[in-house]
């Protein structure tokens, strides 16, 4: 891998088995994305675009084909191994948000740093920093139901940062919000990847959206291209 | 620790549902508790039983009287190293509902046989010079405000004065106390020889013994040696351990602790399927939750911690507000005023502790392995 190679992803398979029914989602696909790159990756529906973007979060393991992320091979990690590299590796955003209904707005920021050694203060003051970047300081103790999708999706971003990780995955950040809302979360991954240096690999529908990445690949049929398919 | 904010929350999400299934729990481990109370008040004899005391009665029955004489061939046995007698007076004191024993024995050979049962020596000194002298536990002494110097007037159905009477009235000049917590003190005794010198009929005739033996391991032998003596006479006996004979006195009325066990056993049973049900719709109702944990690096194991650990708060905080509440119920005391203890013992509480842990391990158990296996792909699809 290149020095400045952050995500490799080398001749993936990925198949899933429904019944009798096997269904090639990714087909022999090769990635690279470079660090601090900020990569819009775009298609139709049932493309695989979610499928890859799991695969590189070390949220599901290809069938076959090889995935190597910030130097360390997914592929052949225990669950246990994996778990804890998501950790420390990896921030997600989602195009739900998927925020803990039941936690405020900073509980739901401190949740993977409960994972890590640091205390209680030092917990609270990541928090406080992370919410200030995507400007929620004075949100930190409402719940989600009491904010806006928007802030939903801004208190997504801060849990994801919280922890410092070099790469951010997004899959659809923009997708359940307005114009207005997308492009202030927009803005704001635009701000992580030029000023704090975040490689952010995004899966969009949106061109608008992908508009704002550097670079952007188009998934079609299991397999990738920079040119958009006709 | 840091975890706990997890399970605090989660158990809030439904706060109703959460309030109901403690609830549950705790009317389950507040039966257990108060249960718990009466099962050792009606075993108690079980419970406070000498090893090395062996109890004959006659083999028909616990009524039929056996003869005096009986007292001093059971001493001469091989093993036996004092042997007493005692009588059931069966009295009632201003109102049948006013239940407490009364048993006539020997004063001496009283306190030689059973040294649990505290007086302090002037009192027992008193006893020994007054033939119409009683003694009486500090419970019932309590209970009716008796103090040294009362006369107590016994009305005695069973038996008939030689006067024709049935009232016999007693000198109160000891209250004993128990040498330990599940020592009856609910019981009086008076002086065989004035009831049997007092008495119309069954002169000579005494209810049971009571028999120390050297050597608590050779009981069975010397029990199946006294009940050798008197085979084939008039009055034949069956000899037993005070364990067991108090044991079979209190399953006259039924086999309580079997009773009590079976109830509690159907209300846990029920208790585990309102709080497993609980965790399973907790846990079903979060499922994309518990996969963006996993997301976020949270291994299987600690997904499956943090369910079981909201089982186990569940459980341990209803059983605790259970225990808590049977231990303040049973503290201030049996309701019916009859019972000869009311407590419960240090290890059943520590027993219910344990059962509660149990219960939250249980239930959660099955939610906690489906959250442990749940795929985060498809966690993620279910929101």
């Amino acid at each position: 891998m290149s020095d400045n190679v952050w995500v490799s992803v080398r001749g993936v398979d990925k198949v899933f088995v429904r019944g009798s029914e096997s269904i090639h989602v990714l087909e022999r696909l090769s990635l690279e994305v470079r660090q601090g790159e900020f990569l819009a990756l775009m298609g139709p529906s049932g493309s695989g675009k979610t499928t890859l973007l799991n695969l590189i979060g070390g949220l599901d393991r290809p069938t076959s084909g090889e995935i190597e992320v910030g130097g360390e091979r997914l592929d052949g990690m225990s669950e246990r191994r994996l778990a804890a590299w998501r950790a420390r590796q990896v921030g997600l955003v989602f195009q739900l948000y998927h925020l803990m209904t039941a936690l405020t707005a900073e509980r739901n920021v401190e949740l993977p740093l409960l994972l890590s050694p640091l205390n209680r203060l030092e917990r609270r003051q990541h928090v406080a920093t992370a919410l200030a970047l995507v400007g929620l300081k004075d949100r930190a103790r409402h719940y989600p139901s009491q904010l806006s999708g928007g802030e939903q999706q801004r208190v997504g971003i801060a849990r994801a940062i919280v922890t410092d990780p070099v790469l951010l995955l997004c899959d659809e950040p923009t997708g359940d919000l307005d114009r207005k809302s997308g492009d202030e979360i927009l803005g704001l991954l635009q701000a992580l990847n030029r000023e704090h240096g975040k490689t952010i690999v995004m899966v969009t529908h949106d061109p608008h959206a992908s508009a704002r990445a550097g670079r952007t690949l188009y998934l079609n049929k299991g397999r990738l291209s920079a040119e958009m398919p006709e | 620790m840091k975890y706990l904010l997890l399970v605090a929350a989660n158990l809030r999400r439904k706060k109703l549902r959460t309030v109901l299934t403690l609830l549950s729990v705790l009317v389950g481990f507040l039966l257990y508790g108060y249960l718990g109370a009466i099962e050792v008040a009606l075993g108690q004899g079980v419970e406070v039983a000498g090893a090395d005391r062996l109890v004959v009665r006659h083999r028909v029955s616990i009524v039929q009287p056996l003869p005096q004489s009986y007292g001093a061939r059971i001493s001469r046995l091989a093993g036996v190293e004092d042997t007493m007698h005692a009588s059931w007076f069966g009295g009632v004191y201003q109102d049948p509902r006013n239940f407490f024993a009364q048993i006539p024995v020997e004063p001496d050979r009283f306190q030689a046989m059973y040294p649990e049962y505290v007086l302090p020596a002037g009192q027992a000194e008193a006893w020994r010079r007054t033939r119409t002298g009683a003694i009486v536990g500090r419970r019932t002494a309590d209970r009716f405000g008796w103090k040294i110097g009362d006369r107590i007037p016994i009305q005695a159905p069973i038996w008939q004065k030689k006067d024709g009477g049935n009232t016999w009235e007693f000198d109160l000049v000891g209250i004993y106390d128990g040498r330990d917590k599940g020592t009856d003190t609910t019981t009086l005794y008076l002086r065989y020889d004035y009831f049997d010198e007092s008495r119309a009929v069954g002169k000579g005739l005494v209810g049971w013994y009571v028999v120390r033996v050297k050597d608590p391991e050779q009981a069975e032998s010397v029990a199946r040696a006294i009940d050798a003596e008197f085979a084939n006479s008039p009055a034949e006996t069956k000899t037993e351990t005070e364990g067991a004979f108090a044991g079979a006195f209190a399953r006259q009325i039924g086999d309580i602790g079997r009773i009590m066990r079976a109830i509690l056993g159907a209300v846990f049973f029920t208790i585990l399927l309102v709080a497993g049900n609980t965790m399973a719709l907790s846990v079903r109702e979060r499922t994309s939750e518990l996969g963006v944990l996993k997301a976020l690096g949270f291994s299987n194991r600690q997904v499956m911690a943090v369910v079981l650990a909201e089982s186990g708060v569940l459980a341990l905080a209803g059983a605790g507000a259970g225990l808590g509440l049977a231990w303040f119920l049973v503290g201030r005391g049996d309701p019916t005023g009859m019972l000869a203890v009311f407590y419960v013992p240090a290890a059943r509480w520590a027993a219910g502790l344990a059962l509660a842990a149990g219960l939250g391990l249980v239930a959660g158990l099955l939610p906690a392995v489906q959250a442990m296996r749940l795929r985060i792909t498809d966690a993620l699809r279910r929101a």
